[in-house]
């Protein structure tokens, strides 16, 4: 359901993604994994939008990608985005947020979008933190308020751009589970991350990424356990024994 | 001291109908300000070129002229050009234009100082421009504006009396007509101090109110 195409994407001189052409089928649970400043966040950016791409082809079940089309609005309904930093907004309490993208951008009647979010913060463990505001909570709670207000959307597929990297690492086992329950749910899922764990138990696929290439992908467990490259056996044994 | 106070009861109401005109005066301009500094402000940030340009040239523009000149251009050049103005339409366009420069920068600072998380997470549930502006952007920049707009305020009230300069009888001019029918300077200029003063301090009030609802999030 999630097309690309070799796309190619630069900030000014430097060319972060050089060439990126992969698939995510309907249920799969893709992990990109790769050192920093490798171009994964970006290949997630430019699926949904928020950044643009020179060359090449990104579509969503068929619908092309381009960030300056009246279109794009539409794919971002169907494909929503959970951030590094929560990005939630702190205005609002917890219940507005998950409901404030069904009411003003889907127009669905209040009522009904109060009922549906009250029940999305219960499968995220927080139906007592609806009237919370975002500062008034840890930050494994606001990421679980994040992924509420993404499925709120009732999307196609979920972008999760390293969701655990910025929580002290006792919140990362809270959020992790509830990715893991959207995942054996059926949820199509892209996740940017450096939870080694997490991708070979829940991931279908691993891309590898370096220097803005594919450098290898497979299923999780063949790729992290029995990785080709030499890259990725030196990206592995440097995240997974960092001493 | 006995002389002011007798001074005082016999100034008081005609300067109230001063009063009265310098509060129409500054409330229309602050008004008039706040509406073209939005305007202004938005353009700026809009991310469309030819728009943005525009706003910065707009604000330029306002900036170098002095507010004095700006009244007597509307009062005095516009009758020229077919456009009549009574005297407090002028004081309240000129002075609202000449505010809506300062207004405009104060809210483009206020909307530059949201986070762009905020933005990218409401164009990621699909906002378009507009509804992340309404609904995630400026409520939250209204946080970061108020105090400095309470400032604004305050020399919007006191330079309201620069009406004073096309006939319009607002405090200042009242109190001038007054001093130079009776001599009595001392007593006179006392009052309008006091009355201004009087007028501004709520607004100081209100603007050490919107600091510290500033400082705590």
């Amino acid at each position: 359901m999630i097309e690309l195409r070799d796309v190619h994407k630069r900030f000014g001189s430097h060319e972060v993604l050089k060439g990126i052409t992969a698939s995510v089928t309907k249920g799969e649970v893709v992990c990109i994994i790769g050192p920093s400043g490798s171009g994964k966040s970006t290949i997630l950016r430019c699926i949904n939008g928020l950044e643009s791409y020179e060359a090449g082809d990104i579509s969503i079940e068929g619908a092309r990608v381009d960030r300056n089309a009246a279109s794009i609005v539409a794919i971002r309904t169907q494909v929503s985005m959970v951030f590094q930093r929560f990005n939630l907004f702190p205005h609002r309490t917890a219940l507005e947020n998950v409901i404030e993208g069904p009411v003003f951008v889907k127009k669905e009647p209040r009522a009904q979008a109060l009922e549906r979010g009250r029940a999305l913060l219960a499968q995220v463990g927080l139906a007592d933190k609806a009237d919370a505001h975002p500062p008034q909570l840890s930050g494994g709670q606001q990421q679980r308020v994040a992924i509420a207000r993404a499925l709120a959307m009732q999307p196609r597929a979920i972008l999760f751009d390293e969701p655990t990297s910025a929580l002290d690492p006792e919140l990362v086992g809270e959020v992790l589970s509830v990715m893991r329950k959207l995942a054996e749910a059926g949820m199509t899922m892209v996740v940017v991350t450096h939870e080694m764990g997490f991708a070979r138990e829940v991931a279908d696929r691993v891309l590898f990424i370096d220097g803005g290439v594919i450098v290898e992908q497979g299923p999780a467990k063949t790729v992290l356990n029995q990785p080709q490259h030499a890259r990725t056996q030196d990206f592995l044994r440097r995240v997974l024994h960092p001493m | 001291m006995e002389r002011f106070v007798g001074d005082a009861a016999e100034f008081v109401p005609i300067l109230m109908h001063g009063v009265a005109l310098t509060i129409i005066v500054t409330l229309g301009s602050l008004l008039l300000s706040t509406l073209l500094g939005l305007i202004w402000a938005l353009m700026r940030v809009s991310g469309i070129a030819p728009l943005s340009w525009a706003s910065a040239a707009i604000i330029n523009l306002i900036r170098g002229i002095p507010i004095i000149v700006l009244l007597f251009y509307l009062y005095f050049v516009m009758p020229d050009l077919g456009i009549t103005l009574t005297a407090l339409q002028a004081a309240i366009l000129g002075l609202g234009i000449a505010y809506s420069a300062y207004q405009a920068e104060n809210f483009r600072a206020g909307i530059e100082a949201i986070d762009k998380g905020q933005v990218e997470a409401a164009q990621a549930i699909g906002m378009g421009w507009w509804l992340t502006m309404r609904r995630v952007v400026l409520p939250q920049a209204v946080r970061i504006v108020l105090p400095p707009y309470g400032n604004i305020m305050i020399m919007m009230l006191k330079d309201s009396s620069q009406a004073s300069t096309i006939t319009v009888a607002e405090l200042a001019l009242q109190g001038k007509l007054i001093a130079s029918s009776t001599f009595k300077n001392t007593s006179v200029f006392t009052l309008v101090a006091l009355m201004y003063l009087t007028m501004s301090i709520p607004l100081i009030l209100l603007v050490r109110h919107f600091e510290k609802r500033a400082g705590h999030k």
